[in-house]
């Protein structure tokens, strides 16, 4: 605690619009230190980050950097301050070698033509001093994950990085690349760096890092060495906030209806692995995991949307065989997608088309019934109190709530027995999320079968009857009544301490 | 202005011409250039849907060189067994649709199932059509035989009621046409592929049919129009259906269909059909320009044409 720290925010606050997503952020980034910010999607993490390394200007607050006053105008101005930030998504030009890309918009030059020889001799340099045995030549688009990473990391070294940002450097790593990149950080650290990472992987946490910060909704909640920190003092941090009722009343648990949709061994390559549930009549099934975990993916399988494999489907207790959407469609069983922009509407239609896409055999077997479709519009605008601003309006200029509400409709054309919906509430206001939840317990009373995939705990907590919790392409556990809490579903999620959850339970 | 901008063009192309030349709203003259318009027309219908659905082909032009080619010959070869008469000329009509399909199912497998990109796709089989009708034509011409052709053409200038054959077939493909694209599923699926490809794959459109379709039927027209072509000059050789692809997505883009996909307008077709051979006709017909500046103009005509699609996407 005595080290001055490189970069430090004090107070530091941040409003999209009237939403303040950051309450008065302080932290201390140290020379030599490795601080972990961990928190929950959509804490705050990302844009705390973002602040730091000068991406995001914050709307209050102060950034200290070596104890000056600074305010980062843009990511060059960070960069200059020798800031860098790797983020998730690899900023590698694909089709550039290892040597190019480091010098990326920023190549030595003698006179006109490019100084080869200079950028060659740094770029061993920096790749020596991380200890990585790539060959400067190589095409970035032929390495691994773990070498790109190392790459953006020479990168940061030939850019003179006093501070590291990395978001979720080990997401897209496996095992042994992860204990490669942790021994650079190491060096980095033993060299004097100030480095800043965030993970899901509390593990990871507790074995790199020397201070432990945690975010909850936008305030800082913890602060504090390491080692003062167990891993499920970590998760607890992370989670705890209390249920509104935001949410409609749960039924009390009916056993022995009907089993509605039987899953066994279903599997997606590369995503999800041996997957099998249940879902019964009148329910709605939670499905928790982190970002990555493969829900989406294996609800897609299911739905013929993506390539599966499966050894039993049964729908109602009939086996189905389901390899295209028009078969799950048939079979009444449809997925509502969790990006509405890019697979769920049309932004440049309007919302009569949008509405009748998926169902469009409805409204005429060749030619389309048009008033039919108008009249269908008039029921939906009804019936999920859709509000725009004029009828024919582009879909894309719809709120996002709207545009919830349209796509939800849009399903609901097709008439499922079972729906999926996949990150219903995504990016909504409270009020609409509220009428999405009561119109999906509605439907599950009716008779209906539901599936809700969400990132947000306390969506899949409010709304669930059971939960089914995924980790790495598995199902990790089937949480059902007491044990659906945010404590135990984060623990299956990420795999710590699942040992101690039969005693917490 | 996306909607009225084709027709107000038109009109004022019809009022120049009058202007120009008293015989330009003559019933000979404008018979004359419906039916040059007729075989650009019927192909460009087809391509408004496979650029509504996002695609593109530009082996169009040496498509109906070759089928122009191909019917020539087998209808040759079979002079001797059938003799002339209506089986010959039905043989020769079916030869033109199959190969058209053919075609076009080909240029649709090799963009949907195999995933290659649209314009390398077509771009190789232009090149493969058009070295093909040179090769069958040994660098030469491929004529019909005469007594055949003398008893074809009246499917190029015949008519009934005084209005010739490739004109009643190019009103009846734009009927159809117009009617699929704006009432039936097909041209509404076709939109929405053409919009997102991904919605539409998420919302049980069956994306790879839809398209594959587009490219057949685009080869059926093809086959159509060289039907009508064949009588006309009774030949075919390398330089048959020249830049004939690139008229054709003129005439769609000009008539408002836009060239990244996502909508379509058959009727907008149409209109730049008559757009770019009206302009054509006024050249010839007045010596104000020189006729050999034709391709200047309908370039920057074109060019005009996105300008103001452009501006009026960003105003709506």
């Amino acid at each position: 605690m005595t080290t001055p720290s490189v970069l430090a925010l004090r107070q530091v606050t941040k409003s999209f619009g009237p939403v303040e997503v950051l309450h008065g952020v302080t932290l201390d980034l140290r020379a030599g230190e490795v601080l972990a910010l961990i928190g929950e999607n959509g804490a705050g993490k990302s844009t705390t980050m973002k602040i730091l390394a000068g991406i995001e200007a914050p709307s209050g607050g102060r950034i200290l950097l070596d104890g000056e006053e600074v305010s980062f105008g843009s990511l060059h101005d960070g960069e200059e301050a020798g800031v860098v930030m790797i983020h998730q998504e690899f900023n590698l030009a694909e089709q550039l070698t290892v040597e190019q890309n480091i010098f990326l918009g920023r190549e030595l030059r003698k006179g006109l033509l490019l100084d080869k020889a200079q950028m060659r001799r740094l770029t061993r340099e920096y790749l020596a001093r991380i200890d990585c045995q790539i060959d400067p030549d190589t095409l970035v688009s032929k390495l691994s994950n773990s070498d790109k990473q190392m790459v953006e990391i020479a990168k940061a070294l030939s850019r003179d990085a006093r501070v590291l940002i990395m978001d979720e450097p080990t997401a897209v790593l496996t095992g042994s690349e992860t204990r490669i990149l942790f021994e650079q950080v190491r060096a980095l650290k033993a060299s004097g760096t100030a480095i800043l990472f965030t993970s899901h992987k509390l593990g990871e946490v507790a074995e790199i890092a020397d201070t432990v910060t945690v975010l909850r909704d936008g305030t800082l909640v913890h602060d504090g060495p390491a080692r003062d920190i167990t891993e499920d003092q970590m998760a607890t941090a992370m989670v705890g906030r209390d249920v509104s009722d935001l949410y409609p009343d749960k039924p009390a648990a009916a056993p022995g209806r009907e089993v509605l949709l039987r899953v066994e061994g279903l599997s997606v390559p590369d995503r999800a692995n041996d997957i099998s549930f249940e879902l019964h009549r009148g329910e709605i099934l939670g499905i928790a995991g982190l970002i990555g975990s493969g829900r989406t993916e294996a609800m897609e399988g299911l739905c013929g949307l993506r390539p599966a494999t499966s050894t039993r489907i049964e729908i109602a207790g009939t086996p189905v065989s389901i390899s295209r959407p028009g078969d799950a469609l048939a079979h009444g069983l449809c997925y509502l997608t969790e990006d509405r922009k890019l697979r769920g509407l049309l932004l440049d239609k309007g919302m009569r088309e949008n509405l009748t896409l998926q169902a469009l055999h409805k409204y005429g077997r060749v030619l389309i019934d048009f008033s039919a479709e108008e009249r269908a519009l008039d029921q939906a605008i009804d019936e999920f109190d859709i509000r725009a601003g004029a009828r024919t309006m582009r879909v894309g200029n719809l709120s996002g709530g709207n545009q919830q509400k349209l796509l939800l409709a849009k399903v609901m054309q097709s008439e499922p027995m079972i729906l999926i919906v996949d990150e219903p509430t995504r990016g909504i206001d409270i009020g609409t999320k509220q009428q999405i939840y009561a119109f999906l317990r509605k439907l599950a009373e009716d008779g209906h079968g539901i599936v809700v995939i969400s990132s947000e705990m306390q969506e899949v907590i409010g709304l669930s009857d059971r939960v089914m919790v995924m980790r790495s392409g598995r199902l990790a556990k089937v949480l059902t009544g007491d044990q659906i809490t945010e404590d135990i579903i984060v623990r299956h999620a990420m795999g710590v301490g699942t040992g101690s959850t039969e005693r917490v339970a | 202005m996306s909607v009225l901008g084709p027709v107000i063009a038109l009109v004022v192309l019809i009022l120049v011409g009058t202007a120009l030349n008293s015989n330009f709203l003559s019933a000979a003259n404008i018979t004359n250039v419906l039916a040059r318009s007729a075989f650009i027309g019927i192909i460009a219908v087809g391509m408004t849907f496979v650029i509504t659905a996002g695609g593109l082909d530009l082996s169009v032009g040496s498509m109906a060189a070759f089928i122009a080619g191909l019917m020539i010959l087998v209808m040759n070869a079979a002079l001797p067994v059938l003799g002339v008469g209506i089986p010959i000329i039905l043989l020769g009509m079916v030869v033109a649709l199959v190969a058209g399909i053919a075609a076009g199912l080909l240029n649709g497998f090799l963009i949907t199932t195999l995933g290659i990109e649209a314009f390398i796709v077509t771009l190789g089989s232009m090149g493969i059509y058009r070295s093909l009708v040179t090769w069958l034509a040994d660098g030469g011409t491929l004529s019909l035989d005469f007594g055949l052709r003398t008893f074809y053409r009246p499917v190029y200038f015949g008519g009934i009621f005084g209005v010739s054959w490739p004109i009643i077939v190019f009103a009846l493909t734009v009927i159809v046409g117009e009617v699929l694209m704006s009432r039936a599923r097909f041209g509404r699926h076709c939109a929405a592929i053409g919009s997102n490809e991904n919605v539409a794959h998420y919302s049980n459109v069956n994306v790879n049919r839809t398209r594959l379709l587009t490219y057949a039927m685009l080869g059926m027209l093809v086959g159509v129009a060289t039907i009508m072509y064949v009588p006309r000059l009774g030949s075919a050789s390398a330089s048959t259906g020249v830049l004939w692809e690139l008229e054709a997505i003129a005439a769609v883009i000009i008539g408002g269909t836009i060239l990244k996909g996502g909508f379509g307008r058959v009727w907008g077709t149409v209109i730049g059909v008559l757009i770019l051979s009206m302009i054509d006709n006024i050249l010839n017909l007045t010596d104000l320009v020189s006729p050999y500046l034709n391709g200047a103009i309908q370039g920057v005509i074109i060019i005009l044409a996105v300008i103001l699609q452009r501006e009026a996407k960003a105003k709506g």
